[in-house]
């Protein structure tokens, strides 16, 4: 295991102290799930990162008869990992806020998940927990599952008074694959396929941090041009995301000429992706230990993607003159910096709400330890915040690249990675979208017993229904659009 | 807003002559496609292949060779191309794999268990100038709607064949579905399904939507969209590339032939 982790056994009764402790040093809680080290015993693990320079730190915490402490109401973002271990893994989180079903109609046995036949007359999608509406003013508008034009599958609902959003709530979970369970019984090395296909447009985070998790379980060393070629997937996968986003944001603006030119530039970057990787997902390509196969990088790499900076320059530059733009996005959807932290938001949206954190810079991974990763911020927490935030990693995105291409070292891609049994490995990755971990726990044949996949957006889908409460509808599709959220991810 | 305008004009035409011209450019150039199936022989008792196979695709014969490979499972993710020492599965750039019976997705060394090849049934004349798809997500990784976007940016711009995505699916010809369906997606996807107007057809995009691709058979993701509703189209592939979906549709509206016959592409 890893000396950027460390693993500390919590009892049940120093469980909320630990988290007092934690909070009041600036640390802040990333993940929580349940696994059974013993088929009847269940185990909650916590994953805290404390404030910025320590190691990330695990807590082990046995669980009394299935019932644990909710920490939800001082740590809200734990509330979703909670009922998601209700639902799951048949624990129960004793004074938890909202406890209804989140993901399924549990509660149902962890260990039963694994034979579908075992459970005939459960529902696989949580009913709607909606709250009681007094004033018959309001309205209810339900929006989904199935949306206009080519879009993930979700439900929103929204209460409304004319054009005033009174609350609004997501009702997600109708994608949910059971993902994680699928990697149960298989062999580790084989599992970044697996990965890879959790959040397609995450391709190569997901991946890269599911082969950290089990290259953390297995002491293996990646050779540093693996580590480098890496660096490079998960920027063009940055570059080619932020750009969709762009598109996508233009698009709910209005702005159609600035939707095709986005469109157009990620376009380009997925074509380049297809040339360098054989697909244009960069999938196929990560494996535990480096890479599957070494990359010929083209010499005039790095004059391609100058070009394509260049256009991508002068697009960023076009749509921050365009008032029409930044006047939609301008206060829209404020995301409060207590609010982002508290709910756990990740990536460039805590970071347009001022929270300094990312994940290649706090804690490097690949080869990022040797380059200097910019961290863009903005305090103001608002779509434009959000969109200046994004712009800002584009740059510097192309910056790391161009500073990577000569440092490129040639040599192996691949070591050989031997998992040891009875194991457990934590793999993390900074997405497009913000922090992603995968842990892995081997059990004592060398398969894998347990992952636990923490994506981005299912953080930000907890923090965002507060910057829509009490707003009006015309911003809606902004604001989410200025979220940049994927429901594949989040439902898993 | 003219400012944007003035600069979209400035920026010439993006727009392949693909697939008009057949040597346009598709956009594809280097990327990797489902495995092809060579003339070399198997090694013996290797089972490789098999092994590495990550959603079951590949069937071996009691002396280990390759006896079947169901593209309609293949996620095409290289694994069994790398594994093989004997050179019998090989990378290509095969990507275009729309077929109108599922049966032509399965290859077999054995071809007298294939399914006899079926007439296609005519589409009906209103769809072949226009046709307009409803898309569902039943349950995908938000690969295939990526690619699916990708089909109105300016290099595909799907429009200039007459083929068009639309909110209602009153208003659609073609359901468009993505994903494993899962336990939840299920009666949403028959809701859409049924609010269509007849005639109405169905494209199964993607390796998930085809067979569950590499999600199938947890206790919530499905397996797509076999038995659920009647699929005109079975297009696999993790996902499937922009110009495997134009390639797809056009073969719904018989503009173009089929490329794969049991398993084997052909040139048209």
């Amino acid at each position: 295991m890893s000396d950027g982790v460390e693993y500390i056994t919590v009892t049940l009764d120093t469980l909320r102290g630990r988290l007092d402790q934690l909070l009041s040093d600036g640390g802040r809680m990333q993940m929580a799930y349940a696994w059974f080290p013993e088929p009847t015993v269940p185990e909650v693990r916590y994953l805290a990162a404390p404030g910025s320079g320590q190691p990330l730190q695990v807590w082990q915490c046995a669980t009394d008869h299935g019932h644990v402490p909710s920490l939800a109401l001082r740590a809200p973002l734990l509330g979703w990992y909670e009922r998601e271990m209700q639902d799951l893994y048949g624990l129960t989180f004793d004074g938890h806020p909202e406890p209804y079903p989140l993901i399924i109609d549990g509660p149902a046995s962890g260990t039963d998940l694994l034979q579908p036949e075992g459970h005939p007359h459960r529902a696989l999608h949580a009913p709607l927990a909606m709250p009681r509406v007094n004033n018959p003013q309001v309205q209810l508008l339900s929006f989904g599952p199935v949306r206009a034009d080519v879009m993930e599958s979700a439900q929103f609902l929204f209460f409304y008074l004319g054009e005033a959003i009174a609350h609004y709530q997501p009702h997600l979970f109708f994608k949910h694959r059971g993902m994680e369970t699928r990697f149960e019984g298989t062999d580790p090395l084989a599992g970044s396929v697996l990965a890879e296909r959790v959040s397609g447009v995450g391709s190569v985070a997901h991946g890269l941090a599911y082969c950290q998790a089990v290259e953390d379980a297995s002491d293996c060393v990646v050779p540093l041009r693996a580590r480098q070629l890496r660096v490079l997937l998960a920027e063009l996968e940055r570059i080619y995301n932020h750009l969709h986003y762009f598109g996508q944001l233009a698009d709910a603006t209005t702005l159609k000429v600035g939707q095709a030119e986005g469109r157009l530039l990620e376009e380009r970057v997925k074509q380049l992706a297809g040339r360098l990787s054989g697909q244009r997902f960069m999938r196929n390509v990560l494996t535990p230990g480096g890479l599957r196969r070494d990359m010929a990088v083209p010499l005039d790499l790095s004059d391609t993607l100058g070009r394509l900076r260049d256009q991508v320059e002068s697009y960023l530059t076009q749509l921050a003159r365009t008032t029409s733009y930044l006047d939609r996005l301008i206060t829209t959807g404020v995301l409060t910096r207590e609010v982002a932290f508290d709910q756990g938001a990740t990536g460039p949206v805590e970071r347009a709400s001022g929270l300094d954190r990312d994940m290649r810079r706090d804690h490097p991974y690949a080869a990022y330890a040797d380059l200097p990763v910019g961290v863009p911020l903005a305090d103001a927490g608002d779509a434009d915040a959000r969109a200046k935030v994004r712009a800002a990693e584009l740059r510097v995105s192309f910056d790391l690249i161009e500073l990577l291409l000569p440092q490129l070292q040639p040599g192996a891609t691949r070591a050989p990675c031997v998992v040891k049994p009875s194991s457990c490995g934590l793999g993390w990755s900074e997405s497009p979208r913000g922090s992603l971990y995968y842990a892995v726990h081997i059990d004592k044949f060398g398969a894998l017993k347990r992952v636990k996949i923490k994506s981005p957006s299912f953080s930000n889908w907890r923090a965002f229904p507060f910057t829509v409460h009490q707003t009006n509808m015309m911003d809606y599709a902004i604001n989410e659009a200025s979220f940049g959220l994927t429901i594949a991810g989040c439902d898993r | 807003m003219s400012l944007w305008t003035l600069r979209g004009l400035g920026q010439g035409i993006a727009t392949t002559n693909w697939p008009e011209k057949a040597d346009g450019d598709s956009g594809q150039q280097e990327t990797l496609g489902m495995p092809r199936i060579s003339a070399e022989r198997c090694s013996d008792s290797c089972r490789r292949c098999e092994e590495v196979c990550p959603t079951q695709a590949i069937r071996l014969d009691t002396r280990g060779h390759l006896a079947s490979l169901d593209y309609g499972r293949c996620i095409a993710c290289q694994l069994c191309v790398e594994a093989c020492p004997s050179g019998t599965l090989q990378a290509s750039d095969e990507w275009a794999f729309g077929v109108r019976e599922r049966a032509d997705l399965q290859w077999s060394l054995d071809p007298g268990a294939l399914a006899g090849e079926k007439l296609a049934a005519h589409i009906e004349k209103s769809f072949r100038g226009s046709l307009h798809i409803r898309h569902v997500d039943a349950g995908s990784c938000n690969g295939c709607e990526s690619e699916l976007q990708a089909l109105n940016n300016p290099f595909y711009n799907l429009h200039r064949l007459g083929i068009f995505f639309t909110a209602s699916p009153r208003a659609a010809d073609l359901l468009l579905v993505t994903g494993t369906v899962t336990a939840a997606m299920r009666e949403p996807l028959l809701a859409t399904w049924q609010a269509m107007p007849e005639p109405h057809r169905v494209l199964a995009c993607g390796t998930c939507a085809v067979s569950g691709g590499v999600c199938g058979n947890t206790y919530a993701s499905g397996t797509g969209l076999d038995g659920i509703l009647p699929v005109d189209i079975w297009l696999p592939g993790c996902p499937p590339n922009p110009a495997a979906i134009i390639e797809a549709l056009l073969l719904l509206l018989e503009r173009k032939p089929q490329r794969v016959r049991g398993g084997l592409p052909h040139e048209p």
